[in-house]
């Protein structure tokens, strides 16, 4: 069995279970039993008993499970003030314990859905919750947004009420479109399938693939999608856990990507999406993985960044990639991008040493940038069309705690919101004058 | 007489070690052509200048590591061990665990006065190892939040405790297209605190070192270590024992005195003094060093060092001009220069840094973060002011 070191005690406990049932956790050493440190809820139990008759059974500690059985009905208001008010003590206390077991906790990953009842609703209680509780701990939020056909009807209801809570209650959110993620799934099984020369494909090396896990003929639809999202995490943190030239830590990425609190949505793309199993990787091909992150086939929302402004951009590298690799790409690809004027040379930048498994580098892009944009004017329309018409309130504001204003307002962040991108927009190409420097007399 | 180093966050440590690395190498390199004698004279000044010799096997390095999360330092430390030649003193470090997320608020306002104490402990215990102290030597980069922030808070606290000793603070310059995308106000922060209690200011710019691997070395793929090397050579080569013209016949006991203790005169200083004939290609100097090893150097026509349209028209060239030399030869270079010059070289580069740092300034962006931790407008608004006097300061030399 392996070693329980720093990269491993960011995400787990290593937990003494040699006299059956919990111990003391073990700090350094071998590893005993790995346990996650997460709290899994969910108001239905499926999923999560699924889970627990899974590989992955030993992973998470039945101690830090949050289920119920009738679910929250696709319902925001259900799911955030019904459940909300209901399991608050019980959240709370389970989260002082996964933070009482760590030495210094720095973030929230909270994963979840937009568009359903408790994802959105009570996944946004506790996001206020943990502000409420640990204010000094980051809270990325990894959202997973409602494509146009969504089967849900009232989504786009539930998206905005959770978007408002996202907006004031978030440090960064990593927003996530099913489309994108299928049109990727899509696009590696046609490279696969292609039987090009020289196209065979290093198996684990797919972004939709978890690597070591035995290879299942028919995966679940949604599994090779989550993987990806699953890899973004995992590349977000690799600086965090293991060692590199330039090293770069969570609380920078909120740092340099957020310049004003609000404008907190960073758009992400992951390269390259496979290693051809082809091991001469000559420099040619490194370009390549930076340019494929900036296309809009690679991103993860339906978005197109090298068209809109950024504000801010991010580029993590993992494995065989120096910063004269780094900075040659950057020099390339500038004069492409368009940058606000008061971030001209806005990147930042972080080289890990260690590659992702099956790969010898790769490359995460987060870029906080006007491209969200089109994503909130779709929702704000597919909202008013049914806000309109006052269709399905009823669900919602029969709920305890729940009142017009819940819409009114929410809807009034988001419209706020996009205004606020609106205004960058308009500097785009405009002509700069620099502000006048200070003048100082001798 | 003994410097004692401060590594501060990822960029001090991983330099700091490369330079430990480059003296120890130096020392057991090639002594060239000098005599035997001279050689173990030079080991010798050299290793009292930074290396205790203690109980343990291998010399060990008076330093001080400090950083805000774990990593830097962990591997600093055992890379040093490894080498078999020199090490690290196993207590003589800090780190937390959360860093300091690119923030110099952060690292000023909060790390700083919340791990002062043990900090300086670590350092009043290095300084008490030194028979004769010669002054402080910290490494930082001026971009980011530990090095920077932390630095700075860290060289005023030496400033209050040592007030007499020398303080040289290295400073990195980030890549002018960005490392970080606040490195511009990190920048400008440093530099205006640490002007109050630093005694001299050396600076590294990623970018020109850059072009030396890739133009001079000819390096392919160039990583932050053939950086570091690079600047561990160039700082070996002007920290190394030398002869010094008020030194005599031993190796110059104070390893810092650079003087660049030159002000310019009060009064009477008037822009219009310019000499008008002056050579627009020099940058207008107000002190330069040449420091030269190895074979020939007492054959080294310096001739051109003392022209007078090199330096500000209220300045002596015979004040403004220093050179050391020693016959012992460098890190394996049969022969070797180093020039370090106070002049306008800076200007352009400090006036770029400010002039984007006012420019983001305008527009507010990324000020939450730093009021966030107590960092005000105010504060910034101090320091920009500060800048301003500096770069005025040099444009009328």
């Amino acid at each position: 069995k392996g070693i329980y070191d720093e990269a491993l005690s960011s995400f787990f406990r290593n937990v003494d279970t040699r006299s059956g049932g919990d111990g003391p956790d073990i700090y350094k050493g071998k590893i005993c039993s790995l346990k996650a440190r997460a709290l899994l809820i969910d108001m239905e139990e499926g999923v999560v008993n699924e889970i627990l008759q899974g590989p992955l059974r030993d992973v998470f500690d039945s101690k830090q499970l949050i289920t119920d059985v009738s679910g929250s009905g696709n319902n925001w208001a259900v799911g955030h003030k019904l459940y909300g008010s209901q399991y608050r003590e019980n959240i709370v206390e389970k989260l002082r314990k996964a933070a009482e077991h760590c030495d210094c906790l720095q973030c929230f990953f909270i994963i979840h859905s937009m568009g359903g009842g408790t994802g959105s609703g009570l996944g946004t209680f506790v996001l206020n919750l943990l502000e409420d509780e640990f204010p000094e701990v980051y809270r990325f939020v990894t959202s997973v947004y409602p494509s146009g056909e969504d089967d849900v009807i009232t989504s786009p209801y539930n998206t905005v009420l959770a978007m408002k809570e996202l907006n004031e209650h978030a440090d960064c959110v990593l927003p996530i479109e099913n489309e994108s993620l299928f049109d990727i799934v899509n696009k590696i099984h046609q490279m696969i399938n292609s039987g090009k020369l020289g196209s065979t494909v290093k198996q684990n090396s797919l972004v939709t693939s978890s690597a070591g896990s035995a290879k299942t003929v028919q995966e679940k639809p949604f599994d090779a999608m989550n993987n990806i999202v699953a890899n973004l995490l995992l590349n977000l943190t690799s600086s965090a856990r293991f060692e590199g030239s330039l090293n770069m830590d969570l609380n920078e990425i909120s740092m340099n990507l957020v310049p004003f609190p609000r404008l907190h949505y960073l758009v992400s793309s992951l390269t390259p999406l496979y290693t051809l199993a082809d091991v001469n990787v000559p420099s040619r091909r490194l370009d390549q993985m930076f340019s494929d992150a900036f296309s809009r086939e690679h991103q993860l929302i339906q978005a197109d960044p090298k068209h809109s402004l950024y504000l801010a951009c991010a580029l993590l590298v993992r494995g065989n990639v120096q910063v004269s690799d780094l900075r040659r790409n950057i020099e390339r690809l500038k004069p492409s991008l368009h940058f606000v004027s008061w971030n001209q040379e806005g990147w930042k930048t972080g080289l890990c040493s260690v590659p992702p498994v099956g790969h010898s580098h790769s490359l995460l892009s987060l870029a906080n940038n006007t491209c969200v944009k089109p994503t909130f004017i779709e929702l704000k329309d597919r909202f008013m069309k049914l806000y309109k018409k006052k269709a399905h309130l009823h669900h919602y504001l029969h709920v305890d705690g729940m009142e017009q204003s819940c819409f009114s307002e929410a809807i009034s962040s988001l419209s706020d919101l996009i205004e606020e991108y609106n205004e960058l927009d308009a500097t785009k190409g405009g002509p700069r004058t620099d502000p006048s420097r200070l003048k100082i007399a001798v | 007489m003994s410097i004692v180093t401060v590594q501060l966050g990822q960029c001090g440590n991983q330099i700091g070690h490369e330079v430990f690395n480059a003296i120890c190498s130096d020392v057991h390199g090639t002594h060239g052509l000098c005599s035997k004698k001279e050689n173990e004279s030079y080991c010798d000044a050299c290793k009292e200048r930074f290396f205790c010799e203690e109980e343990s096997e291998v010399p060990v390095a008076r330093a001080v590591l400090v950083d805000m999360e774990p990593k830097v330092i962990s591997q600093t430390l055992s890379m040093a061990a490894r080498s078999g030649y020199w090490k690290y003193d196993d207590r003589s470090h800090f780190c937390q665990k959360q860093g300091s997320g690119n923030n110099w608020a952060n690292g000023y306002s909060v790390h700083g006065p919340r791990h002062k104490e043990v900090i300086m402990n670590l350092v009043q215990k290095e300084a008490e190892k030194c028979d004769r102290l010669g002054g402080f030597f910290t490494i930082m980069s001026m971009a980011g939040g530990t090095g920077s922030g932390l630095g700075a808070y860290v060289t005023q606290c030496l400033r209050d405790a040592f007030p007499t000793s020398f303080i040289l603070n290295h400073v990195i310059w980030p890549y002018g297209t960005g490392e970080i995308i606040v490195q511009n106000y990190n920048s400008v922060l440093t530099l205006s605190h640490l002007y109050q209690s630093s005694d001299a200011l050396l600076v590294h710019e990623n970018d020109v070192i850059h072009k030396i691997c890739a133009q001079l070395m000819n390096i392919k793929q160039i990583s932050f270590r053939d950086v570091n090397q690079v600047i561990a050579h160039q700082l070996g080569s002007v920290f190394q024992p030398t002869y010094t013209a008020e030194g005599g016949l031993h190796y110059s006991r104070n390893p810092l005195g650079i003087d660049w203790q030159v002000r310019p005169p009060r009064l009477g200083l008037h822009p219009l003094s310019h000499s008008a004939n002056k050579p627009l290609q020099f940058n207008t100097s107000i002190a330069n060093l040449v420091i030269l090893r190895g074979k020939d150097m007492h054959s080294v026509d310096l001739g051109s060092f003392r022209d007078p349209s090199l330096y500000t028209s209220w300045l002596n060239p015979q004040d403004a001009f220093n050179v050391w030399k020693t016959p012992r030869a460098f890190n394996k270079y049969e022969k070797s220069a180093s020039l370090v010059s106070n002049s306008q070289f800076l200007l352009k580069p400090l006036d770029n840094v400010v002039g984007k740092a006012w420019n983001m300034f305008a527009s507010k962006a990324y000020i939450h973060q730093y009021t966030k931790f107590g960092i005000e407008e105010e504060d910034f608004l101090d320091s920009f002011t500060a800048l301003e006097q500096v770069i005025s300061s040099y444009t009328i030399l």
